[in-house]
């Protein structure tokens, strides 16, 4: 790596001291970016962007909510009548998180379809599901806080579940909610989570880019940097690319947030919690919709909960499922269609966790979670052992298939 | 809007379709038995002016519908997120909302001796609720309780339209369908048997400004008003929408054609 010479005495006496000036430029002018990226790429800096939005937005609101089951519902609705543009604050917070997790669904599918997962970026990826994780813990208990009908039976539901559990459960249950049932401590204690843990993935974050920036990031083939022609320097060619991105992502959240800002709401969440009252249907934010669908789908409860852990635990396995070399499904005709059928199993399992469990819903969640599961962990484990791959490009920028690249066996 | 209008379409179509295989199997359960009404009766705005990008609330109407709401429905229904002086935002002079505020009695602070008298309301008083706690409420209306109409068409899954549905829902039940003593039937609210009766009847109020009052534009009105009290900050958000969106495309437009102008060489 070479020092870069810096001009500016201010500059110049920073960066003896603390090297941040030649580390920003490493970043921007040399570390190298495959030139091919296509527009899935702009997701992961979305994300970051939306991250940001999230604290800013969510430090905001901390400054004029109460965190009482007394006061809750009506310091948010002081928020939207009186406080100066709070209705925005408040209705960016509330969009944003739901936007968030289109995102990173998104950047998700897109490590699926091209691999990403594989070596060497199997800890890239294990550390992008635990941002994951936190980051449905941090929904979760952030849509408690309003205090609202779905906020109260969502968390009475959610946190039940552990009560499943042998021995322990009950036990558990209790030390969640701090008392005997979902009440002022638990709205405390979630309050302070919900503060917490997004700078926790503000952390893991920061792993996650430490760990994409050791080999790089993967590209729409899916084979690796074989020449100086391959890449182009982040900046200023990704810099404008996903500035672009975050313009067509800034007009749909605006035109979301003004338009119609409880579209992907629940109108019970606007009737105050009340203990007495159980809403018909209890139903989750959309993003937790197929976590739902493969919770109920098993009749025993305990089952069920292990089975909505695993549907997220196998992806923490899943590097060493896919056994294929071959990253990209642009290469891979049989692993093609099984991605587009997981996709379209996740949109049925989403159906099925907004309806009542009953009828045909029931036995289209099991189904779902069945092909969920059998994904992951049969078809891909033999998928990699019988599929015949399309012979491979010979690098980046000279996209002729060569006979040479390695084969699954 | 329109775009999410025809994306809800579709999801509902979608939702048509997965859902077709089930109808007949439903049909016997959800549909609430003898007590289903065979045809709904058709009353509703198909359109309210504050729908849409460039929506915004009628404010003529809207303070006509404060009067519906303060002659008839405050009699059993509080709106407590609803202060005097936010009629100010529908065009009401300020002698005006103090001369309606001061029409109501709030509890005063706690005078030198202790004691807590009533005061007129001011501009700055929330409105006050018919009755001092909710089991008072309910005991006041058999049982049923009136809830408060802060939100009333934000938080019900028909929104805009769930007044307009209760109140024009009120119908004879069909035949063996039995509506216990003291309920009424009304299409629109689960389980049919309904605790409120019609509250509304021709010429329950007397328009200032002389609009006949009948219990079509009464409903209207209400829904106006109530929409207005649900989301105050309608108005302000949809002209910031519109500008900030226009906006947005153009930059978009612009960081497009630098992007296209840095990546030119690249093959
Ligand atoms: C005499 C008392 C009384 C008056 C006056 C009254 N209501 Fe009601 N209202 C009730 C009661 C009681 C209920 C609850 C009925 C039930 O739950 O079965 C109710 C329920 C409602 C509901 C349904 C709420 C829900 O849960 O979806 C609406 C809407 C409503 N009222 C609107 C109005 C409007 C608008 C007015 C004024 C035009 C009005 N009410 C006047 C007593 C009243
Ligand atoms: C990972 C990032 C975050 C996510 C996904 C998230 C998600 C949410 C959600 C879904 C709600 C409920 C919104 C509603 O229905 O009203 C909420 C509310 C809230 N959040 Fe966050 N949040 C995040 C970060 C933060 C941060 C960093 C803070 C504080 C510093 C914060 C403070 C709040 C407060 C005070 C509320 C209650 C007000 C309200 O409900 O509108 N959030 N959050």
């Amino acid at each position: 790596m070479s020092t870069p010479e810096f001009n500016n005495p201010i500059v110049k006496w920073i960066e003896y001291r603390l090297p941040i000036f030649s580390m920003m430029h490493h970043e921007m002018h040399e570390y190298p970016t495959p030139k091919n990226l296509n527009y899935f790429w702009n997701f992961g800096s979305l994300a970051g962007f939306v991250l940001v939005i999230m604290i800013v937005s969510g430090i905001v609101l901390s400054m004029n909510y109460t965190a009482h089951v007394d006061y809750a519902f009506a310091s948010v609705e002081r928020i939207m009548r009186d406080v100066n543009f709070g209705w925005l604050v408040r209705y960016i917070h509330m969009n944003g998180a739901s936007f968030f997790f289109i995102i990173v669904y998104i950047h998700i599918f897109r490590g699926l379809y091209y691999g990403s997962y594989k070596a060497p970026r199997e800890l890239l990826w294990i550390l992008g599901v635990i941002i994951l994780l936190l980051m449905m813990a941090t929904a979760f208990m952030g849509y408690v806080l309003p205090w609202g009908q779905m906020s109260f039976w969502g968390a009475t539901v959610i946190t039940n579940l552990f009560s499943a559990l042998p021995l322990v459960g009950e036990h558990i249950v209790t030390w969640l909610w701090g008392g005997f049932t979902v009440d002022n401590p638990t709205l405390n204690r979630f309050f302070s989570l919900h503060y917490l843990l997004p700078f926790v993935i503000a952390g893991v974050v920061i792993l996650h880019l430490a760990a994409l920036h050791q080999h790089g990031s993967n590209n729409p083939l899916g084979i690796d940097i074989k020449q100086k022609g391959d890449t182009l320097p982040f900046h200023p060619y990704y810099t404008i690319k996903d500035l672009f991105g975050i313009g067509v992502f800034l007009t749909i959240f605006v035109a979301v947030i003004c338009f119609a800002p409880n579209y992907m709401g629940h109108p019970d969440n606007y009737i105050p919690a009340n203990p007495l009252v159980t809403p018909t249907h209890i139903v989750p934010e959309w993003y937790f919709l197929p976590f739902y669908a493969i919770l109920r789908a098993i009749p025993d409860k305990l089952g069920g909960v292990l089975a909505m852990f695993a549907a997220i635990a196998v992806l923490f396995v899943l590097p060493w499922l896919d056994r294929s070399p071959i990253r990209s499904a642009k290469f891979r005709p049989i692993y093609f269609v099984l991605f587009w059928v997981l996709v379209a199993d996740c949109i049925l399992l989403g159906f099925c966790g907004a309806k009542p469990p009953e009828g045909i819903w029931v036995i289209l969640s099991q189904l779902g979670t069945a092909y969920y599961f059998a994904h992951f962990l049969v078809l891909l484990p033999l998928l990699s052992l019988y599929e015949r791959p399309i012979n491979l490009p010979l690098s980046i920028s000279s996209p002729k298939a060569s006979a040479s690249e390695p084969q699954a066996v | 809007m329109r775009i999410t209008k025809s994306l809800s379409r579709a999801m509902a179509a979608a939702g048509f379709l997965l859902a077709s295989g089930t109808a007949a199997m439903a049909a016997g359960d959800a549909g609430g038995g003898v007590c289903a009404p065979k045809s709904m009766p058709a009353h509703t705005e198909p359109h309210w002016s504050f729908q849409g990008v460039f929506g915004h609330y009628d404010h003529d109407a809207a303070l006509r519908g404060f009067e519906v709401y303060r002659n008839v429905c405050a009699a059993c229904h509080s709106l407590k997120l609803f202060a005097f002086r936010n009629l100010a935002e529908l065009g009401a002079t300020e002698d005006e909302i103090k001369g309606v505020a001061a029409l109501y009695e709030v509890p005063d602070q706690p005078d030198d001796e202790g004691e807590v008298k009533p005061r007129p309301a001011r501009p700055a008083d929330r409105f006050p609720s018919p009755f001092p706690n909710e089991k008072a409420a309910a005991a006041a209306n058999g049982g049923a309780l009136p809830p408060d109409l802060s939100l009333i068409l934000k938080s019900r899954a028909a929104l805009e339209n769930h007044v307009s549905n209760i109140l024009g829902g009120y119908m004879a039940p069909p035949a063996g369908c039995d509506i216990p003593e003291g309920k009424f039937y009304n299409a629109y609210f689960p389980g049919y048997a309904f605790g409120m009766a019609p509250p509304l009847t021709e010429g329950a109020v007397e328009y200032n400004d002389g609009t006949p009052a009948t219990v079509a534009q009464m409903t209207k009105d209400l829904t106006q008003f109530l929409a207005f009290v649900a989301e105050p900050t309608l108005e302000e958000r949809k002209q910031m929408g519109v500008k900030v969106v226009f906006f947005l495309i153009i930059l978009t437009v612009l960081l497009f054609l630098v992007k296209r102008q840095v990546w030119r060489k690249v093959h």
